[in-house]
């Protein structure tokens, strides 16, 4: 169980991102969404420790990671898929994949962590990581990370981005049998309907404060009522 | 018979742990230590100063041929003439390499002066490795000139990679290419401490249709210092890139120069260089996967060298 205790975060200008957050997350399923620039990758980069509170405490079942490193959060179970993959000269995607897991995998396990996420391993295990990959094969490559790294708290910062609408069926796939595979949680900061809709419960994030926290039934409804509400659809609609 | 030192440098250079089968021949101290021919190619010993010269006989395949140097004895100085006389339609590889063991005081010094003659139609992969150690105050130093005279359609792969224990070098690569003729040279460099390394590469794109690739890759740690110049002329229809791509770590200086010059109007030249430190997401990305801040250098580092 992953908790935040009255945690804020202030960027080193003073501009308050993160506003006194206190929330528990036990699900097995949890999607954060919200407008952009409202705080969810700042709070998937404070679970992960690359960003660390100004004040507050992160526990992770019961044990307090606030004052931990990323290495260390890592060790203690906690996987971060960034929004935008890093490029790598000279690594290929077998050794990250190896690095993920721990150990050196054999082209068998590398492969099938490559086909979950729809790529072909004959075609990229001895790829480098680098600018030769587009944006969709480099989000996906970041997915099979995770999944081989197999923690009890894997957080993805919009794995949709980038991602084709013929992929995007996919990933959706990627995350369902993910779910019923591993026994670990799963947090996704998304906007996508589709993904919100696999969750067990719904972050809704909005100008540094928690909006909204509640079962996926009684939350998505609300934020599907509130895109219809919008003005622009309402005035396209006449 | 070789020592334990002289195997150790010996497994350095040329990846061997004994002296290799076919054609080979081996330096050991200022002098030849042993050589052999093989049917297609034939070592001799020069006589008018230190040095080989190397003759593969046209239509020679798939043969590779080994000429490590090694230097164990503190404070010696030498400069060695090789010339590699590489008939016509020949593809073979050849391992050169340099390794140095100073535990003295006295500075050591190995020079050496490979000419290519690459005759037409011939392939060529040239693999050089440089590597030092030794626990005294004696520097190691090695300055290879590298001359290769490509004929028409001829093509060669130049690999050359100094990655560990040498205090300072100077190469000097300088190549002329003639119709059709392709030289790609990839160069890998690793210093530290207070070393130095300067690499200039000058090739000539004389004939029609020739084309060059010189890409460096290097990373400059603690306080040493970099200078990478080169220099692709195009002076017919012809293909140049030139390339540095440095990772600068804590006090080191890299200089990069990759100068292209157009002589012709259908000279099709380009040069990139970059230097910078290790990105701060890579560093991240890879503590995110478990593994500590030194660790993911160290994993950067090998990889971009690799």
């Amino acid at each position: 169980m992953l908790e935040f205790i009255n945690v804020s975060y202030e960027t080193l200008d003073g501009k308050e991102i993160i506003k006194g957050i206190s929330l528990q997350i036990d699900d097995r399923f949890v999607a954060i969404t919200g407008p952009n620039g409202g705080g969810k990758s700042t709070m998937a980069k404070l679970i992960a420790g690359i960003y660390m509170p100004t004040s507050g405490r992160i526990l992770l079942d019961g044990e307090d990671i606030t004052n931990l490193s990323i290495t260390e959060r890592a060790h203690r179970g906690i996987s971060f898929a960034f929004q935008q993959p890093v490029r790598f000269k000279g690594i290929t995607v077998k050794e990250l994949i190896s690095i993920a897991s721990g150990k050196n995998i054999s082209v068998s396990e590398a492969c099938q962590y490559l086909s979950e996420v729809g790529l072909c391993a004959k075609d990229y295990i001895n790829r480098e990581v680098d600018g030769s990959l587009s944006g969709g094969e480099l989000k996906r490559i970041e997915i099979a990370m995770i999944n081989a790294r197999g923690t009890k708290l894997s957080i993805f910062d919009e794995p949709e981005a980038g991602i084709d609408l013929w992929s995007f069926n996919n990933l959706i796939q990627v995350f369902r049998s993910m779910y019923e595979r591993t026994k670990g949680s799963i947090v996704i900061i998304s906007h996508q309907e589709r993904i919100l809709d696999i969750a067990d419960k719904i972050i809704v994030v909005s100008g540094g404060e928690i909006a909204a926290y509640g079962a996926k039934n009684q939350i998505l409804p609300e934020l599907l009522g509130a895109q219809a509400g919008c003005r622009f659809t309402k005035e396209a609609c006449k | 018979m070789m020592d334990a030192i002289q195997k150790t440098l010996l497994e350095q250079v040329a990846g061997l742990h004994e002296v290799p089968q076919g054609a080979y021949s081996l330096r050991i101290n200022g002098s030849l230590h042993g050589k052999n021919d093989s049917e297609n190619i034939s070592i001799v010993k020069k006589e008018d100063k230190p040095g080989i010269d190397i003759y593969i006989k046209p239509g020679t395949k798939n043969e590779s041929m080994h000429i490590p140097v090694l230097l164990s004895q503190s404070g010696l100085k030498e400069v060695v003439y090789n010339d590699f006389h590489v008939g016509a339609d020949c593809d073979v590889t050849i391992v050169a390499g340099c390794g140095i063991h100073n535990s003295g005081s006295g500075e050591s010094e190995h020079s050496g002066i490979h000419t290519f003659y690459v005759a037409e139609g011939a392939r060529i992969k040239y693999v050089e490795k440089h590597y030092g150690q030794g626990d005294g105050n004696g520097k190691n130093v090695m300055n290879p000139t590298t001359v290769v005279v490509m004929a028409k359609d001829s093509y060669m792969e130049m690999e050359t990679a100094q990655i560990k224990g040498v205090d300072s070098t100077k190469r000097d690569t300088r190549a002329t290419l003639a119709d059709g003729a392709t030289l790609i040279v990839r160069e890998k460099i690793m210093t530290h401490g207070e070393q130095f390394a300067e690499t200039n590469f000058t090739v000539d794109l004389n004939g029609e249709n020739c084309a060059t690739h010189v890409i460096s890759r290097s990373v400059a740690k603690d306080k040493s210092r970099q200078s990478f110049l080169s220099h692709v002329n195009g002076n017919n229809k012809c293909s140049g890139h030139t390339e540095c791509d440095a990772i600068i770590m804590d006090d080191a200086q890299v200089i990069a120069l990759p100068q292209i010059e157009a002589n012709h109007v259908d000279a099709s030249l380009i040069h990139e260089a970059a230097i910078g430190k290790i990105a701060g997401e890579q560093l991240i990305k890879l503590m995110t996967l478990g593994l500590t801040e030194k660790e993911a250098e160290e994993h950067i580092v090998n990889g971009f060298l690799k």
